[in-house]
């Protein structure tokens, strides 16, 4: 039962050329048994944000609740929380199985019941049982390979017995691989806790696989709060749609006429739902992912019209970037085609899938 | 010549020749230089009748048992080992202890007061400071007193300590004692849990350097220390061939051998383990 | 562009606060006070005193001004002391052991591998071995009747601690320290790039020119370094004493000096005055090492 409440968190940073501002004001709550994600680019106060939920920073004004208490003065190790970082904090000089023990340690636990955690724990994580697995409790961190020392610090984590669990940035030291198998387990793992568990990272991906729900964070606020579909469908603002998805959206300025969009020497259909709420002439944003084109090699009414500049293979997929009367649009067509470069294309996007931003803000 | 490609390409090069003899040349003579003046010290304490010069006649261990039996030699030994280790034990934990603080918790100006200790630490010298030393030794009863002689010897090394341990605690991540933190860790569990054994080699180098400082050090103690009981070696060594008379070579050859043993094993020791090499410049 | 938080608050990691932190920094700092810093400022008045050793003036000092001061300043054994503090450092650190420690870093290099270890291990052991006993080693060494080096040097009946002093303990001091210069000349050579060095053997650069143009440029910061140390240490160093005793006028360097007449012959005050002259010299020294140490950890961070 622990339910993340935070009341206009604010947390200023002053040195010698002034304030910064890490987190602004922020009001959030993360639902108990939720699997939470804290996304932005470097410096938008989400690992602030975690850090302050940890009790390692104090906010400068607001108040963080866990559960039905107020912890914003209570020292980290009484929050019930347990953090896993970046770069793990495995005590070197300390077995796996001392550290995994280590939170019961520290707690006067009796020797044979932080054996019985630990194994339990161990189990838990897969580090028992299995051909590699063998004598892996006795050795050094420096002994094990990446993986292992991620399920060995999640492992201290679960032995802690938390009621939140923070991992920051928890996939960011392994290779490319290995990341995608530890991106299932970890979400496994999750599920079967069933704890609170709020994680920071950069790469938009990781949070729309893992996260119940996503904050995307920019300068200290929340830019948009929903679950990793709303968030990749309905981006709320241009910095949102800007930093979610593996190939970026197309974000093209242009007038509204008509009913209608004047983007790039191209008149597109105004996307569903979007009719009549903004200003004949007003400036917009029209945002089109490449994903959802038609891409056509004969004329399209309502489509872009323009030749291939770039084409990149993605493997299943190719992604192809237009010159359209000067405005780039990338579109991704299937592998079967092979558009030559110079080769003239029209491009025409989906209605449903198309989205306008006026001043920034999505539209309807 | 060892290597025959080498001497064939010499032979085919005049100049390399002659450069090769004389750099030879030059390193014997070196090698000459620095071992003749040790030589007696290896041989002398084994000789049954050891003079001034480097003779190898008769092995005996009959020096070391004039050793035994001077009422002054191996008790300067267990002084100096005293001296070293109390000085050790003095600075190692206090120097952590302040290092620690200075590495983590921000203090005004923390960069200018060790900058500042460490510039009194290298101006401040036993030699400039002797008279004062006494004279403070002296106020406050703490000639002949070995606990006088330890806190002198803290004070001169402890600026040089603090320094390297910072560097040590500098280096080490943060995250591992939020970490201990975060699992409920008191400051003082995070202290000997976790920062303790992670600078442990800073630890070792520290005490190594403290002890050899003090084990070789004469002047101290000799301005110091009035008691000839409480000698340390050093002083006792010089006594033993400055005092008039001809002086008791069997004596001398038996215990500076002695004497030496300690710095020269935990040379080897710190050179098997971590290589000899040294931390920002600073022995003696 | 905003700025990362992370790293500029993690401070204070462990959750000790200042209070704790000062009270387990103050047993380091009120040793340091008490034995550093308050000897140091304490000289300063003991050196406008006649406080002597023993006798009236041990019980009841009386303050003279600055009459110690000049006294010294005029007096002339401490002219010929500090000029032979002077040829000393120079000739012994300066010269000799930056010298001698280059060429042989320098030698070293590329020599076999149990030449270099018996080498660097002999030099390692001249400095690391106690002073009593290396003073020893050398008096034994130099006997006028029964020392090894007259024997070899067919040179039998000269007295050379006694007839030469100052060149006995210049070259015993260069004997002695010779191991810190190498050492710091090794690390740093080792920072010289070898394809800077190959690329000027390509064109045809002699070992000098090698020297000038590639290893000295790379290693000036090290070569500063290491002649602001050895000069500040041999300055300081007490070891002669102990190898020529404390009486003979022509090795009288200035620590001997200090100890004769502050300690042997009891003007504590006259020795004190001395002594602040002294602290003054390590402290010009010393201020200009400490600002090389910056500047180079700045240019680390940087």
């Amino acid at each position: 039962m622990a339910r993340i409440r935070t009341v206009d968190l604010t947390k200023t940073f002053t040195d010698a050329s002034g304030g910064v501002t890490a987190l602004d004001a922020l009001n959030l709550t993360v639902q108990d048994g939720e699997f939470f994600a804290l996304l932005g680019p470097s410096g938008c106060g989400k690992t602030t944000l975690l850090r302050t939920l940890a009790g390692l920073e104090t906010p400068t004004s607001g108040a963080v609740h866990i559960g039905d208490a107020d912890v914003t003065h209570t020292a980290p190790g009484k929050r019930g929380v347990a953090m896993v970082f970046q770069d793990y904090a495995l005590f070197p000089h300390m077995t796996v199985t001392e550290n995994i023990a280590y939170p019961l340690r520290v707690r006067g636990v009796s020797k044979a019941e932080q054996r019985q955690a630990v194994l339990a724990a161990a189990s838990e994580l897969g580090l028992t049982g299995t051909d590699t697995t063998v004598g892996l409790l006795d050795r050094r961190p420096g002994a094990l390979s990446g993986g292992q020392q991620q399920r060995v610090a999640l492992a201290r984590a679960t032995a802690a017995n938390p009621t939140v669990f923070l991992f920051d940035e928890p996939l960011s030291n392994l290779d490319a691989r290995l990341r995608l198998e530890a991106r299932t387990f970890l979400k496994r793992l999750q599920r079967e806790l069933a704890t609170t568990t709020v994680f920071v990272t950069h790469d938009q991906a990781e949070a729309l696989a893992l996260a119940d729900r996503i904050a995307v964070m920019q300068s200290g606020r929340i830019r948009q709060l929903g679950t990793p579909r709303e968030v990749f469908r309905r981006p709320a603002n241009t910095f949102v749609a800007s930093f979610i998805g593996s190939t970026p959206m197309n974000l093209l300025e242009g007038t509204v006429r008509d009913g209608r969009v004047l983007v790039a020497d191209s008149e597109i259909a105004l996307p569903d739902g979007t009719a009549g709420a903004v200003a004949d002439g007003a400036p917009v944003v029209l945002g089109a992912r490449p994903e959802y084109f038609r891409v056509s090699s004969d004329p399209l009414p309502g489509a872009f019209g323009g030749t291939v500049a770039v084409a990149e293979n993605l493997g299943s997929s190719l992604l192809l970037t237009l010159d359209v009367a000067g405005t780039a649009v990338q579109a991704v067509v299937g592998e079967e085609e092979e558009p030559e470069p110079g080769a003239r294309l029209w491009a025409l996007p989906r209605q449903d899938r198309t989205l306008l931003y006026a001043d920034g803000e999505l539209v309807g | 010549m060892r290597d025959t490609s080498a001497a064939a390409a010499a032979a085919s090069d005049p100049g390399a020749v002659v450069r090769k003899i004389g750099r030879y040349t030059f390193l014997s003579v070196l090698l000459g230089f620095f071992a003749l003046p040790m030589l007696w010290l290896a041989s002398a304490p084994f000789n049954a009748h050891p003079t001034l010069n480097v003779s190898i006649s008769s092995f005996t261990l009959h020096n070391f048992s004039v050793l035994l039996k001077d009422p002054y030699a191996l008790p300067s030994l267990w002084n100096s080992l005293l001296l070293a280790g109390g000085t050790a034990l003095l600075t190692v934990g206090f120097a952590a202890a302040a290092a620690y603080a200075l590495s983590r918790v921000r203090v005004p100006g923390r960069n200018g007061i060790l900058y500042a200790l460490l510039l009194l630490s290298s101006i401040v010298t036993g030699t400039a400071a002797m008279v004062p030393l006494f004279q403070l030794a002296f106020k406050l009863h703490l000639i002949d007193s070995r606990l006088g002689v330890i806190l002198v010897f803290t004070g001169g090394l402890l600026p040089a300590a603090i320094f390297i341990l910072k560097d040590f605690t500098d280096n080490t991540p943060k995250s591992y004692e939020e970490s201990a933190r975060v699992f409920g860790a008191s400051p003082f569990q995070i202290i000997r849990h976790i920062v303790l054994p992670m600078i442990r080699p800073g630890l070792a180098t520290v005490t190594v350097w403290a002890v050899v400082n003090v084990w070789g050090n004469f002047l101290i103690p000799y301005i110091l220390v009035r008691n000839p009981d409480k000698y340390p070696a050093s002083v006792v060594l010089y006594t033993f061939y400055t005092e008039g008379g001809q002086p008791n070579l069997d004596l001398i050859s038996a215990f500076s051998l002695l004497y030496s043993i300690p710095v020269i094993v935990l040379y080897l020791f710190v050179s098997h383990r971590y290589g000899f090499r040294f931390h920002g410049g600073i022995k003696r | 562009m905003a700025r990362t938080a992370s790293p500029r608050a993690a401070e204070d990691p462990a959750g000790l606060g200042r209070a704790r932190a000062a009270g387990i920094a103050a047993p380091a700092l009120l040793v340091v006070l008490a034995f550093l810093v308050f000897p140091a400022l304490w000289t300063l008045y003991l050196g406008t005193t006649n406080y002597r050793l023993t006798g009236f003036a041990a019980r009841h000092p009386h303050s003279v001004g600055l009459d110690n001061y000049t006294n010294v300043v005029k007096d002339p054994a401490f002219h010929h002391s500090l000029w032979l503090t002077f040829e000393y450092v120079v000739g012994s650190a300066v010269l000799g052991q930056a010298l001698l420690g280059f060429a042989i870093a320098w030698l070293l290099r590329e020599a076999a591998g149990w030449l270099k270890r018996l080498i660097e291990a002999l030099v390692l052991l001249a400095w690391i071995l106690p002073s009593s006993v290396v003073a020893f080693l050398w008096s034994a060494l130099l006997d006028r009747d029964q020392g090894t080096f007259n024997a070899l040097a067919h040179t039998q009946g000269t007295a050379w601690v006694v007839e030469h002093p100052m060149a006995v303990i210049i070259v015993f001091n260069i004997w002695r320290g010779t191991a810190f210069s190498m050492l710091l000349y090794s690390a740093a050579l080792t920072g010289v790039p070898p394809t800077q060095l190959a690329t000027a053997r390509m064109f045809g650069a002699n070992q000098w020119q090698q020297l000038r143009d590639v290893v000295f440029p790379h290693i000036r910061g090290h070569i500063l370094t290491n002649l602001l140390l050895i000069s500040l240490w041999t300055f300081n160093d007490f070891t002669p004493y102990q190898l020529t005793g404390g009486a003979d006028t022509r090795s009288q360097i200035l620590p001997v000096y200090i100890y004769q007449t502050a300690l042997f012959d009891g003007q504590m005050g006259l020795g004190a005055a001395i002594a602040l002259l002294m602290l003054v010299i390590n402290l010009v020294v010393a201020l200009v090492y400490l600002r090389l140490l910056r500047e180079r950890r700045g240019e680390r961070t940087a």
